[in-house]
């Protein structure tokens, strides 16, 4: 796909896709929305500004990968995907039903551009520096990609990874943390701390990138940044808002696993739109 | 008796494959002494990853060779593979239907000195439950190298259990094709059907040719394929002695003896007696010992094959 680096586009296409994840979440009636919409402007750049990728062929071998290994946050990866054109944007409307390829969780077996199946937390960047292996060993350029979750930070296999990683030298593995503060049970810090996170990796041998998540300038100087660090692989701690853009959404962890009712969407594609 | 080990037979095998086929890749986690994938790390250090204890990150990553094409032999004790890992390979391999194999050593109880915390008694059940996965337990070094040709060349997730100790040689000199969800019938007779796995299938021999000296003929399978069982072969051994005993180093719950049980009580019923581990964890001691203890010897096959004969009478009636 053709980049756009343009940051009044990207932050075009990013109010599409939080309206998309509204709506389709709402015609659901279930779903992760705090999540998706924490992690809209760090897909939106991923997708359509740094991911080497083609939607007609997703399997192309030499293709850059993206694992999202918070897969919880489905609705912003199918509404990305979507957008991209791996699937009519229609589709979005039977997220979650029966017979439907856009699971509750990513799953690789039904959805083009889903890489693979996600959802039990914490799995993610073993398989992200599985296929950076295989690349080098293939002596491909492939760039590997995967976002996390503060929370799923708390998983072990996290920390088994993240120490392979760095073993390795996967210089090609970037990963995202979506710091959105916000776990099921409440705030990070209070349900199990997390922090602090960047000398944490740091001590696991990656390069260390904080930023803003929100802001597109931020986010593509750091992937391209991240490009450039050989040796090691890096990790972009994105500072996000959970519930992003929608301002009775943010920041309340009530909204991790809740869809709109009909009047909060409106509520909220209105306030989108006014933004 | 010859008897060879099904490490090594993994080891040399994989080593074969490695140097046919530039996409295989073996991954370990600190064991590969003992698993033998060190013999494939020597000579293809590039193509090894040593994960180091980290069983779950193993998996994953195992998995995301699979995903990138190469088809990676992951391999660690059976209880750290399948008991630690099992989230692992239910989400990252078996969900996602991908094409990992896992060979663990150091199944059952003859695991011996380290006692129950190293001895899988659980792992052919963990492993079959699992929808998309094959599970097999081979008979023999000379069967294990089959199985992991032939598994190289599947396409899908796939469980190989093989043990710390040497097994006797059954199928040398034999022209005996590994296939996958094929048992193999070693030995025929018609009045009971001894199906057994791994180590077990021998000692079933042994006990066949015991109670053929007391005048009672049986059939013998090798059934080293858990998953997907071989039901034609279940039911023509359940039509043709009318009865069948299962052997299995192994918990009675959960391994082939569940699975033959499966097939026959809905499609067959005849009686079934299940020799195995009964609901209890191992504990240590030299091999032997324990199969002694454990009653997993051929002669605990006689007597319970016998036991089964003659009640076989009043459990028709129950059946019937």
């Amino acid at each position: 796909m053709d980049f756009i680096r343009n940051i009044d586009c990207l932050r075009q296409i990013a109010r599409e896709v939080r309206k998309d994840i509204l709506t389709m979440l709402n015609k659901a009636g279930s779903g992760h929305t705090g999540g998706s919409l924490s992690a809209v402007e760090l897909l939106t750049a991923l997708f359509f500004a740094k991911l080497r990728h083609d939607p007609q062929k997703p399997c192309w071998k030499d293709r850059d990968r993206f694992i999202l290994s918070k897969g919880h946050a489905a609705p912003v990866l199918y509404a990305i995907l979507a957008r991209c054109g791996y699937f009519e944007r229609e589709e979005l409307l039977h997220l979650r039903e029966l017979g439907s390829r856009l699971q509750g969780h990513p799953d690789s077996k039904f959805t083009p551009g889903v890489e693979v199946p996600t959802g039990s937390l914490g799995q993610g960047l073993s398989m992200a520096n599985g296929i950076a292996l295989a690349a080098r060993l293939d002596g491909l350029s492939t760039r590997v990609y995967v976002l996390l979750g503060d929370g799923e930070v708390q998983e072990g296999q996290v920390w088994e990874a993240a120490m392979t990683a760095g073993h390795y030298k996967l210089d090609n593995v970037c990963a995202i943390l979506d710091n959105n503060g916000l776990q099921i049970d409440g705030w990070v810090k209070d349900v199990k701390n997390v922090e602090p996170l960047a000398p944490k990796w740091e001590a696991f041998g990656w390069a260390v990138l904080e930023i803003d998540g929100h802001n597109f300038g931020e986010i593509l100087s750091a992937l391209d940044k991240a490009e450039e660090i050989k040796g090691k692989p890096t990790i972009i701690i994105a500072h996000t808002v959970k519930g992003k853009g929608v301002s009775f959404f943010e920041n309340k962890a009530k909204y991790h696993g809740v869809a709109p009712t009909n009047e909060e969407l409106e509520r909220a594609l209105k306030e989108l739109e006014n933004a | 008796m010859k008897k060879a080990s099904l490490r090594e037979a993994y080891g040399r095998t994989l080593v074969e494959l490695g140097r046919e086929n530039k996409d295989i890749v073996v991954l370990d986690a600190d064991l590969s002494g003992s698993t033998k994938t060190q013999m494939f790390a020597k000579e293809f250090p590039e193509r090894f990853f040593n994960i180091g204890i980290a069983e779950q990150d193993m998996i994953g990553t195992a998995a995301g060779l699979a995903v990138a094409g190469k088809i990676p032999f992951a391999s660690t004790f059976a209880i750290f593979a399948t008991g630690r890992a099992w989230e692992q390979i239910r989400q990252s391999v078996a969900y996602a239907k991908l094409n990992v194999k896992i060979v663990a050593s150091h199944g059952g109880i003859t695991v011996g000195d380290d006692g129950g915390s190293h001895q899988a008694v659980e792992d052919v059940g963990l492993m079959r439950i699992l929808p998309n996965m094959t599970v097999i337990v081979p008979a023999d070094a000379i069967e294990m190298a089959q199985v992991i040709r032939t598994v190289a060349a599947y396409n899908g997730p796939v469980y190989v259990r093989s043990a710390r100790i040497d097994f006797p040689v059954i199928y040398e000199g034999t022209d005996y094709k590994f296939q996958i969800g094929k048992g193999n019938i070693l030995r025929e007779g018609n009045d009971i059907t001894i199906m057994a796995m791994g180590l077990m299938v021998h000692f079933a021999l042994e006990a066949a040719s015991l109670l053929s000296l007391q005048g009672i003929e049986s059939r013998v399978v090798n059934m080293s394929t858990i998953k997907p069982i071989d039901r034609q072969l279940i039911l023509n051994s359940a039509r043709k002695t009318g009865m069948i005993l299962t052997v299995e180093e192994h918990l009675v719950t959960g391994g082939l003896g569940s699975a033959v049980c499966e097939v026959v009580a809905e499609e067959y019923p005849v009686p079934v007696k299940r020799i195995g581990i009964k609901d209890r964890f191992g504990i240590s001691g030299k091999p032997d010992k324990l199969l002694s203890y454990f009653h997993l010897t051929p002669q605990d096959i006689v007597a319970e094959a016998k036991q089964l004969l003659n009640s076989k009478p009043r459990l028709l009636r129950a059946v019937g």
